[in-house]
C-alpha cells in the first residue's frame, strides 16, 4: 500500500476537512498535513501483512442480523424528539436555509 | 442482449443543428415499501401526519441510538426481486453512505452498496406505438428515506420534518436501456404495476410512494456514450417525459455549441418544464461507503426465497396473456384490464357468468368513463362488480336492451339502486309479448300507410318503422322482435 | 461506624442487606468523598439530590427484604451512557446541555437492580484518548502520585471512572472500552476492570465511538465486584442488533472456580521495545503465581500482534468519522451560526469538537475516501481477520492468555506529546481483544519502582468471561495487592 499513499498535502487536508464539515484555518492546513502523515506513515506497516484470500472482518460477532416484526411500536414522541433542539417552530426543527 | 448497444429507431432520433442524436436513458426508481413501520425503527409510516410525530429517537439520530432491521421490508424486497425476474442474493449487507444534510439526521444514509439484496433482472415494456423492449435491471437495494425540508415557511430558514426519515425504500436501478421518453414512462408504469400487483409498494406517485431519478445522456446514433446527468425525484409519468425531452435538447445544444456536458445532479422544475443544476460545484461527492457496523449481514435461505415465490400473485404480463387465452378478449383489452390488480380482479369477478367481451366493454367504456369523470378509484366505485353483473344479466336475458342499460347504469352510478330496482321502478322492462308488439307494429303501419307503400321499392325505409315502433314502446320493445314482425308485415 | 467508602461493593451490598447501615448513609459517605475529591475532576455532572432519593427508595425496598443485585449501592456512570434528563456530554463541548429523553439499556438495568447513581464521570472526549486529557471538562487527576508529587494522568478514556473508584468516591463505576479504555485506566489507578465479549452488553444508549469495537464494562476495586456489576450490565437487548442472545452466567460464582487444570497461554509477541524491565519481571511473576495456583503454562504465538494497533487506528477513526456526523448542531447540541448552512456545519463542528476528535474524524474520513478505501480500510479489516485467526489458533492450545495490561505506569499530566503515535502505543496490549471481540480483564498486581500501580491482563475466549474471572481472581489472590494511594486530595 505504500505505493498508494503519496502523502497528505494541504490540498488533501482541505478536501477531507470539507468532507468532514470541519472548519480549518488556512494556516493550519500544512501543519495538519504533517500530523496526518506522521500517523499514516506508521499505519503503512499494515501493507506488510499477507491478506491473500482473507475475508475482511466487519464485525466482532459472527451472527446474522436479527429481524424485528413490522409493528408500530414507536414514534408519537415529538416533545422528546424536539426537546434538545437549538430552534423549533410549529413542531419542526428550524435550521439554516439549505437552499439558495 | 445487452441493450446499451441498441440503437434507437430512426423515427426516435432527435435532429440537432448538425445531425441526428439519440437519447440514452436509465432510471433509478425509489419505491416505498408498504410497511407499517420504518426500516430500522418502530415509528409509523402513514402519510400526512403532523410534523415529527412519526419519529422515534432512532430516526432523529439521538446519541447512542441503534437500528434494527424490519423483517417485512426484507421480504418485500425479495418479492419484488422475484417479480422483476431478478437474482435474489442470499447474502446482503447494509452500508453507510456518508453526507451532510439537515434532513439526514445521522449524517449518513443506511443503504446497500456492495451487496444488494437483489441482483440483475429484466422486464419487458410496451411503449405506446412501438414494439416491446426488454429493459435490464441492474439491482434492487433497500435503503432509508431522508426527512423533508420545507423552505417556504420562513424566508431565511429551513423547517425540517423527520416523519419520512427512515421510511423503507426499494431502489430499483435499471440499465441504460431506454431510448425515448415514452420507453422511460412505460418502464416506470410497468414497475409500478408490478409492485402494486405484488403489494410491495402502494405506487401512489402523488404521495411520493414511487419516484424516479432519470439518468439522461445523448450520443450520435450508435456512437460512444455521452456524459450523463441525473434528474432527481420526478413524480409523474408526464414530468418524466417532459424532463427527458428538455434535458436531451439542452445537452444537444451544449455539445453542438462545442461545449461539454457536466456530470451533475439536476432538478426538474414542474412549473417551468426545465431542469436546473441542483448542487454547487464545491460540494465534493465522496460518500465514503462502508459496512454499517451497527448492523450485521442479512442472510436468507433458498427455502425462504422459495416460500415467498410460492405466494407470488400472478403478475400483469402473465395475467394479460391468460385473459386473452381464457376469455378470448383482444390483447388490447386484456392490457387495459390487467394494468393494475384492482382492474383485473374486478374483471374476473364480473366475467363469471357473463359474456367476456361484453363485460370488458362495459368496464372499459361506461364504468371507467364514469369513474374518470368523477376521479374515483375503482376500489371506491359506487357500482361494484356484483352490481354491474346484475345489469349484464338483465341485458343477457333481454329484460332490457343495451341502450336502456346505459341509462340504468348512470342511475346505478348515481346511487339510485340496483339494476333490478331501477328497471322495476322506472318500468323499463323490454316488451317481449309478441301480441303486444304485433299490435304496436300494426298501429304504426296503419298510421303511415303512404310510407308503407314505398317500402317495397325502398327497403331502407324499414329503419323509419323500427324507430316509430320503438318510440311508441318508449324503447321497451325488443328491437329484434320488432324487426322480424315488421319484415313479415311489410312483406320484405 | 467505620468509613463506608472503604468497603468493597460485595461487602457494601452485604451490609445493606443485613441493615448494618442504610443506603442513605453509605450514599452520604460517598457524596462527601466526591465533594472532597473535587480536585481530581472525576465527575462532569453530579446528581446528589436524585442519588439520595434513590437511596431512600432502596432503603424502603431493603426494609421489606426486597431489592436487586445492586440495591442501594452508590455507583458512578461514565458520561458516555445516556441518562434520562441528566445531562450527558461524552466529554465534549458539542453536546452542550444535552439532556437525553431516554435511558441507556445498561444504566436502566442497573437502576432497576437498585443502583444509586452519584453522577456522570469524566472521560476523554467521545472516549478518544489514553490519558483523559482530551475532555472538554478538563483532565482527570490520578489519585496515585510518585515521590516527586507531580500530577499523573489516570489513563483513558474511562479515567473519571477509574479515579472515582480508586479514590473511594464510589463503590464501582461503569466504563467503556474501544481499544483499552477500561483496562488501561484500571492499570494506571490500581483498580480492576473488565471489557466483556463484544455483544455481551448492549450498546443502546451509549454514545458511539467505534461501533464494531465499543463495549461497556465495570471498573471496581476487586474482581468479585466487577463480576457483580457486570451481572447487572450484561444481557441481550433486542434494540442492539450486535447484542448476543445468550444466557448471562453467574460471574461472581466463576470467581471462585480457581485455575487448577487451566491452560494459560503466554504470547511471546507481547513485549515491546523500550518497555520497562519491571513490566517484564511482573509478567514473569504473574506466570509463576498462576502456575503455583495450579494452572498449566503454555507458550503461544499471536504473530500479527504488532499490526493490531495500526489496524485499530484505521478502523476506529473510520467508524468514528461516520458516528460523529450526527453532531451537527441541527437537532441537539451546540450550534455556531455561520454565514450559511455549510458554514454553520463547519463552525459548529470545528468549535464543538476538540483537537484529538477532529484529528480522528479527519483520519477516518481520509481512509474511507475514494482511492484510499482499499489500501487502508479494507486492508485493516483483513488484518483484523488475521488477528482473530491468531487467537483462534491460540485457543487450540490454551484457555486464557496472560499479558501485561500496559507498556508503562501512569505518566505526568500535560506531558508534551508531539507525536500522537506515542500516545496511541498505550493501547498496544489491550487493542487486540477489541479487534477480536474477546473478553479481557486488568487486575492490579504490584507497584513499580516509583510506587505506581501496574496491572496484568487476562484475555479469554469469546463469551468465556467465567474463565477470565477465575484466572483474574486467582491472580488477585496471589498478588494480594492492598496498596492505596495517599489521600492527598482530601
Ligand atoms: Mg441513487
Ligand atoms: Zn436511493
Amino acid at each position: 500500500m505504500s505505493n498508494e499513499n503519496k502523502g497528505v498535502d494541504a490540498e488533501i487536508v482541505r478536501k477531507i476537512a470539507r468532507l468532514s464539515r470541519l472548519h480549518v484555518d488556512e494556516d493550519r492546513l500544512a501543519p495538519l498535513a504533517d500530523e496526518l502523515n506522521g500517523i499514516l506513515s506508521w499505519i503503512e506497516m499494515l501493507g506488510e501483512v499477507d491478506v491473500k484470500g482473507v475475508e475482511p472482518m466487519t464485525s466482532a460477532v459472527a451472527i446474522d442480523a436479527p429481524l424485528r416484526a413490522d409493528v408500530v411500536t414507536d414514534g408519537g414522541v415529538r416533545d422528546k424528539v424536539l426537546a434538545n433542539a437549538p430552534k423549533t417552530e410549529a413542531g419542526y426543527f428550524v435550521v439554516p436555509r439549505s437552499v439558495e | 442482449m445487452f441493450t446499451a448497444e441498441r440503437v434507437a429507431d430512426k423515427k426516435d432520433w432527435l435532429t440537432g443543428n448538425d445531425g441526428e442524436w439519440e437519447v440514452i436513458i436509465g432510471l433509478e426508481i425509489h419505491a416505498q415499501v408498504a410497511s407499517k413501520s420504518k426500516l430500522f425503527s418502530g415509528a409509523a409510516t402513514e402519510y400526512g401526519a403532523e410534523p415529527n410525530t412519526q419519529v422515534s429517537l432512532v430516526d432523529a439520530a439521538m446519541p447512542g441510538m441503534l437500528p434494527v432491521v424490519n423483517e417485512f421490508c426484507i421480504e418485500q424486497a425479495v418479492r419484488t426481486g422475484l417479480g422483476i425476474n431478478a437474482k435474489i442474493n442470499l447474502f446482503s449487507r447494509f452500508d453507510r453512505k456518508n453526507y451532510f444534510y439537515p434532513d439526514l439526521p445521522q449524517g449518513y444514509q443506511i443503504s446497500q452498496f456492495e451487496f444488494p439484496i437483489v441482483g440483475e433482472g429484466e422486464i419487458e415494456i410496451e411503449p405506446e406505438g412501438s414494439e416491446a423492449v426488454m429493459v435490464g435491471i441492474e439491482r434492487l437495494h433497500l435503503e432509508q428515506d431522508a426527512g423533508k425540508s420545507i423552505h417556504d415557511l420562513s424566508p431565511n430558514e429551513t423547517y425540517v420534518d423527520l416523519n419520512r426519515s427512515g421510511v423503507c425504500l426499494m431502489e430499483i436501478v435499471s440499465k441504460p436501456d431506454m431510448r425515448t421518453p415514452e420507453e422511460a414512462s412505460a418502464y416506470v408504469e410497468k414497475i409500478r404495476s408490478i409492485v402494486r400487483a405484488l403489494g410491495t409498494c402502494n405506487g401512489d406517485m402523488e404521495k411520493g410512494n414511487l419516484r424516479a431519478d432519470v439518468n439522461v445522456s445523448v450520443r450520435r446514433p450508435g456512437g460512444p456514450l455521452g456524459t450523463r446527468c441525473e434528474l432527481k425525484n420526478i413524480n409523474s409519468m408526464r414530468f418524466i417525459r417532459q424532463a427527458i425531452n428538455y434535458e436531451a435538447r439542452r445537452q444537444i445544444d451544449i455539445v453542438e455549441a462545442g461545449g461539454e456536458v457536466d456530470q451533475e445532479t439536476r432538478l426538474f422544475d414542474n412549473a417551468k418544464g426545465e431542469t436546473r443544476t441542483m448542487r454547487s460545484k464545491e460540494d465534493a461527492h465522496d460518500y465514503r461507503y462502508f459496512p454499517d457496523p451497527d448492523l450485521l449481514p442479512t442472510k436468507i435461505t433458498q427455502e425462504y426465497v422459495d416460500a415467498i415465490k410460492a405466494t407470488l400473485p400472478e403478475l400483469p404480463d402473465a395475467r394479460r396473456a391468460r385473459f386473452v387465452e381464457e376469455y378470448g378478449i383482444p390483447v388490447y383489452d386484456a392490457g387495459i384490464l390487467t394494468a393494475d390488480k384492482a382492474k383485473g380482479d374486478f374483471y374476473e369477478r364480473l366475467v363469471k357468468g357473463h359474456d367476456a367481451k361484453i363485460a370488458a366493454n362495459w368496464m372499459m367504456g361506461d364504468l371507467f368513463g364514469a369513474l374518470n369523470k368523477k376521479s374515483i378509484d375503482l376500489d371506491d366505485s359506487p357500482v361494484n362488480s356484483d352490481a354491474l353483473g346484475g345489469l349484464l344479466d338483465l341485458i343477457a336475458d333481454k329484460t332490457i336492451s343495451g341502450k336502456i342499460a346505459k341509462g340504468v347504469f348512470e342511475k346505478m352510478f348515481a346511487g339510485e339502486g340496483s339494476a333490478d330496482e331501477i328497471v322495476e321502478r322506472d318500468g323499463l322492462k323490454q316488451v317481449t309479448d309478441m301480441g303486444a308488439i304485433e299490435k304496436m307494429v300494426q298501429d304504426v303501419i296503419d298510421a303511415n300507410a303512404d310510407q308503407a307503400a314505398k317500402v317495397a321499392d325502398n327497403p331502407r325505409l324499414i329503419g323509419f318503422f323500427v324507430g316509430q315502433v320503438m318510440k311508441a314502446s318508449q324503447g321497451k320493445a325488443n328491437p329484434q322482435a320488432v324487426n322480424e314482425i315488421l319484415k313479415k308485415k311489410l312483406g320484405l | 461506624m467505620s468509613d463506608l467508602t472503604q468497603l468493597t461493593l460485595e461487602a457494601a451490598l452485604a451490609g445493606l442487606k443485613s441493615k448494618d447501615f442504610s443506603s442513605v448513609e453509605i450514599t452520604k459517605a460517598h457524596i462527601e468523598a466526591c465533594e472532597k475529591g473535587a480536585k481530581l475532576n472525576a465527575f462532569i455532572t453530579t446528581d446528589y439530590d436524585n442519588a439520595l432519593k434513590s437511596a431512600e427508595a432502596s432503603d424502603a425496598r431493603l426494609a421489606k427484604g426486597e431489592g436487586g443485585n445492586l440495591e442501594g449501592a452508590p455507583l458512578g456512570m461514565k458520561d458516555l451512557f445516556c441518562t434520562e434528563n441528566v445531562r450527558t456530554t461524552a466529554g465534549s463541548k458539542i453536546l452542550g446541555d444535552f439532556k437525553p429523553q431516554y435511558e441507556s439499556t445498561i444504566s436502566a438495568q442497573m437502576k432497576s437492580d437498585g443502583m444509586v447513581m452519584l453522577g456522570k464521570l469524566n472521560l476523554d472526549e467521545f472516549a478518544m484518548g489514553s490519558a483523559n486529557e482530551t475532555s472538554h471538562f478538563g483532565s482527570v487527576i490520578n489519585p496515585w502520585k510518585a515521590e516527586d508529587g507531580i500530577d499523573l494522568v489516570p489513563g483513558g478514556s474511562s479515567g473519571g471512572s477509574a479515579t472515582a473508584v480508586a479514590a473511594n468516591m464510589c463503590l464501582g463505576a461503569t466504563a467503556t472500552d474501544t481499544g483499552g479504555s477500561i483496562r488501561q485506566p484500571a492499570s494506571f489507578t490500581g483498580t480492576t476492570g473488565i471489557k466483556p465479549t463484544y455483544g455481551r452488553c448492549s450498546r443502546w444508549g451509549v454514545v458511539a465511538f467505534a461501533s464494531s469495537l465499543d463495549q461497556a464494562g465495570p471498573i471496581t476495586r476487586t474482581v468479585k465486584d466487577a463480576a457483580i456489576m457486570l451481572q447487572s450490565m450484561a444481557g441481550y437487548d433486542v434494540k442492539d442488533s450486535t447484542s448476543l442472545n445468550v444466557a448471562v452466567p453467574d460471574f461472581a460464582a466463576a470467581c471462585d472456580n480457581g485455575v487448577k487444570g487451566l491452560r494459560i497461554g503466554i504470547p511471546k509477541e507481547y513485549t515491546m521495545d523500550g518497555m520497562p524491565a519491571e513490566i517484564e519481571t511482573l509478567w514473569q511473576q504473574g506466570i509463576k503465581w498462576l502456575q503455583d495456583a495450579g494452572a498449566e503454562i503454555v507458550n503461544v504465538s499471536l504473530p500479527h500482534t504488532k499490526y493490531a494497533l495500526p489496524a485499530y487506528y484505521i478502523v476506529a477513526p473510520a467508524e468514528a468519522s461516520s458516528n460523529l456526523a450526527r453532531y451537527d448542531g441541527m437537532r441537539y447540541g451546540n450550534r455556531v451560526d455561520g454565514e450559511n448552512l455549510y458554514d454553520t456545519y463547519e463552525r459548529s463542528r470545528a468549535e464543538g469538537f476538540g483537537e484529538e476528535v477532529r484529528r480522528r474524524i479527519m483520519i477516518g474520513t481520509y481512509v474511507l475516501s475514494a482511492g484510499y478505501y482499499d489500501a487502508y480500510y479494507l486492508q485493516a479489516q483483513k488484518v483484523r481477520t488475521r488477528i482473530a485467526e491468531d487467537f483462534n489458533a491460540a485457543w487450540e492450545k490454551c484457555d486464557a492468555l496472560l499479558t501485561p495490561t500496559c507498556p508503562s505506569a501512569a505518566f505526568a499530566v500535560g506531558r508534551k506529546i508531539d507525536d500522537p503515535v506515542t500516545m496511541y502505543l498505550n493501547d498496544i496490549f489491550t487493542v487486540t481483544a477489541n479487534l477480536a471481540g474477546l473478553p479481557a480483564m486488568s487486575v492490579p498486581v504490584s507497584l513499580d519502582k516509583d510506587g505506581l500501580p501496574l496491572g496484568l491482563q487476562i484475555i479469554g475466549r469469546a463469551l468465556d468471561e467465567e474463565t477470565v474471572f477465575a484466572a483474574s481472581a486467582a491472580l488477585e489472590k496471589a498478588a494480594n495487592f492492598t496498596a492505596k494511594p495517599k489521600k492527598w486530595w482530601a
